[in-house]
């Protein structure tokens, strides 16, 4: 299973690679996907454990919004992105002390709270924020070079899926890992955890903090590719982009979020080329499609069809 | 899916062979078989009751553009983009529509949070844009651009010109609130109004501050509040859903026989509400912008925009519609005039974008001008609701229309500074007020 997962990221990287390469249009659509993609595989690490999170905008905007404020004084994109994600991995902590105490709609419902006390935070403090207008990000520097728009877009879709390939590694590691293992026991029965002598609470604060990095992360590139950050990145409707994609490209794999938002990005954007007016209800379709026929999303689709296919081979 | 696949792979085999052999302005000077103008706008959320009626006009102008041989003599085709998911959903449409679709213009966004974003895209792309309807004066004021300009005016002249209009048929009020939507708009729109009034007439005390949330659906608290503050004037740049309801909720609980309401953007919520609005309540238009507009209204180009436009969609036009129709003459006049001054050949995205600095054009409701930063100059349409027989909701009576001489501020100022320096002899240099007529 392993192997074929590495070689099906492989694939992907290609893919991606050409479809950027032969139109460069896409190179952008692409790079949003990656970046999301990273916050999604948070919250993947959270579903592990049977936890669904309905704000993890707040660390894509905490991300963003870091960028957005740093970037006058540190000008390169390489020292932006880890403090981009070492802030939301701050941020992660202490709200996770608060949110790891809870379970189910509890925790959902708490991360959207915070969520959206955020979100009116970037909206009210007008002065600082520049409220709904947001902030305007110039284009950073890569390892000291100031390049220019086409290889500077090259430079972050590559960082963006070297960053995907790497932690998406160690995102698989750490899933068969002890601790990772801990993740799947806190959703079948935490109370035998507990008696293993392992703190349920813990292992879920790990998790949660590592998710709040990853969506700092996917926010300070999301930041650096559109290069205008708005408080839009922390609403309600973000997260549930998120958790749409998440169940979108489905849990059973690592590969699963980037499998979900490379697809619902080409589909949002195929859809609203196609029906400018009716763009919500094809992703709409394509999402109760999922639920209704492939409940383990599109990763579980392609296990059934293509694994099975080289079993039966 | 398919076809556009195969068509993306096309062009971008041609965009990929193209290029390395010419240069760029030579690729821009052939004449195209057609004009692709792209267009984002709010097609879904809150603000589509703006952003629909400026597509809807868009599509009707178009087709009699078309009609009467498009744009020097190449037919004009519009592709629409929904800017309501966001800015990096926006900023990947719009490099689509640049990259892949080819357009040759792109009329951007209602948003200003949208049209900061997207002016920086055009300036790297190099695409000729027109800030069709955002209202921020920062664009303009806080950096320069090649590719945008801008063919309406901006926050500051809709915020001083009903100003001026409030000093001048009620010169004696004392007290006065605010009730804005908390977000940038009603944020700044409040600054600017703030500053203004402090030095056209200084004195005045502000009684209540209110940001009720942005997209509430409730102002009972605010309406107790202002029933018993009782301030002269009640000010709010709301609009769309939150404006109908903010009137629906203040008229049940006759809060308009005690305040003096200015509504610079009510024209646009008229016909929603109808004459539950009641009389003299001061009401802008973010323009010179009404279907009954007093030196237009009988003029062939508006009788018929307004006529066709009903007969279509069953609704009078409201300011985006005009605004979406400033764009697109402005666009019309520019490359007519850049292909005339080429001596007949197709002007390239420089040539077009030289050509609408400093570029005067007719629009439906009179002529307008595009100031050398940008910025489009328009006169501001001022007056008061009155109820007449022939409409079933209120018409603009004491009308004034504010030349942008008055209330814009010159290029290199900054909008909030510039309106400190305003005077009390300011409202004495308005026009005179022109009556409603049937």
């Amino acid at each position: 299973m392993m192997p074929r997962a590495t070689i099906v990221a492989l694939l992907g990287t290609v893919g991606i690679l050409a479809a950027a390469a032969l139109a460069p249009w896409l190179k952008f659509v692409l790079t949003v996907a990656l970046a999301k993609g990273l916050a999604v595989m948070g919250i993947l690490l959270l579903l592990r454990a049977g936890q669904v999170s309905f704000g993890h905008a707040l660390y894509l905007s905490i991300g963003a919004y870091t960028v957005a404020f740093l970037r006058p004084a540190v000008p390169d994109l390489l020292v932006l992105l880890p403090l981009a994600a070492a802030v939301a991995l701050g941020v992660g902590l202490v709200i996770g002390l608060f949110v790891a105490r809870y379970r189910d709609i509890f925790f959902g419902m708490l991360n959207l709270a915070f969520s959206m006390v955020f979100h009116s935070l970037l909206e009210k403090l007008y002065a600082i924020t520049k409220g709904t207008d947001g902030i305007r990000v110039f284009r950073p520097t890569v390892a000291g070079f100031a390049l220019e728009r086409l290889p500077y877009e090259w430079a972050v879709l590559g960082l963006a899926l070297l960053l995907a390939l790497g932690l998406g590694w160690l995102a698989a590691r750490f899933l068969v890992s002890p601790l990772g293992q801990a993740l799947v026991a806190i959703k079948t029965r935490e109370t035998r955890l507990e008696f293993a002598g392992v703190s349920a609470r813990r292992v879920l604060l790990v998790a949660y903090a590592a998710s709040a990095a990853l969506g700092g992360l996917a926010g300070a590139l999301l930041a650096c590719t559109t290069l205008h950050v708005t408080p839009h990145l922390a609403y309600w409707t973000q997260s549930g982009e998120l958790v749409f994609i998440a169940i979108l490209g489905g849990g059973g794999s690592i590969l699963g979020p980037y499998l979900g938002s490379v697809v619902y990005e080409l589909v949002r954007v195929y859809a609203a080329a196609a029906l400018p007016d009716a763009w919500q209800m094809v992703l709409g379709a394509v999402l109760l499609g999922i639920i209704l026929f492939a409940s383990r999303g599109l990763w579980g689709l392609y296990e059934d069809l293509v694994m099975r296919g080289w079993r039966r081979a | 899916m398919l076809t556009s696949t195969r068509r993306h792979v096309l062009s971008a085999t041609a965009a990929l062979a193209v290029p390395a052999l010419l240069p760029r302005s030579a690729i821009a000077q052939r004449r195209p078989s057609e004009l692709k103008v792209g267009i984002s706008t709010f097609l879904s959320g809150p603000a589509s009751v703006f952003g629909v009626p400026g597509r809807n006009a868009a599509d009707l102008l178009i087709e009699q553009m078309n009609r009467a041989g498009g744009i020097g003599g190449v037919p004009v085709r519009s592709i629409v983009i929904d800017e309501a998911p966001g800015v990096d959903f926006l900023l990947g449409e719009c490099r689509r529509l640049v990259q892949n679709e080819g357009v040759d213009a792109m009329l951007a966004s209602i948003s200003s949070g949208s049209c900061l974003a997207v002016a920086p895209l055009a300036e790297q792309l190099r695409m000729p844009t027109i800030l069709w309807d955002c209202g921020t004066q920062r664009i303009f004021e806080e950096a320069s651009y090649r590719y945008a300009v801008r063919t309406q005016a901006n926050a500051v002249p809709e915020i001083v010109a009903p100003l001026l209009y409030l000093a001048k048929v009620r010169p004696d009020f004392r007290t006065l609130a605010v009730v804005n939507q908390d977000y940038a708009w009603g944020r700044d729109s409040w600054a600017i109004w703030k500053a203004a009034m402090d030095a056209v007439k200084p004195g005045v005390r502000v009684v209540a501050e209110l940001f009720p949330r942005f997209g509430a659906t409730d102002f009972s608290t605010e309406i107790t509040r202002l029933l018993a503050l009782r301030p002269d004037v009640i000010f709010s740049t709301s609009w769309g859903g939150e404006l109908d309801t903010f009137i629906r909720q203040a008229a049940e609980r006759r809060l308009f026989e005690r305040s003096t309401f200015v509504l610079p953007l009510a024209e646009s919520s008229l016909e929603r509400v109808g004459k539950t609005l009641p009389e003299g309540v001061i009401v802008g238009a973010r323009g010179d912008h009404w279907f009954l507009h007093p030196t237009a209204k009988d003029t062939p180009l508006l009788r018929d925009f307004v006529q066709s436009y009903r007969s279509r969609f069953n609704l009078y036009p409201i300011y985006p519609t005009f605004h979406m129709a400033q764009a697109l003459f402005a666009l019309k006049a520019a490359y007519e005039k850049a292909i005339a001054a080429n001596g007949g050949t197709w002007p390239s995205r420089e040539q077009l974008m030289d050509t609408l600095r400093g570029l005067e054009f007719d629009h439906l409701t009179g002529r307008m001008k595009i100031r050398e930063d940008g910025q489009g100059l328009e006169p501001m349409l001022i007056g008061m609701t009155k109820h007449v027989p022939e409409y079933p909701f209120p018409v603009i009576d004491r009308m004034v229309l504010f030349p942008p001489e008055l209330t814009m501020n010159p290029i290199g100022t900054k909008g909030l500074d510039w309106v400190r320096l305003l005077t009390p002899a300011a409202v004495q240099r308005a026009p005179a007020e022109i009556p409603y007529r049937a």
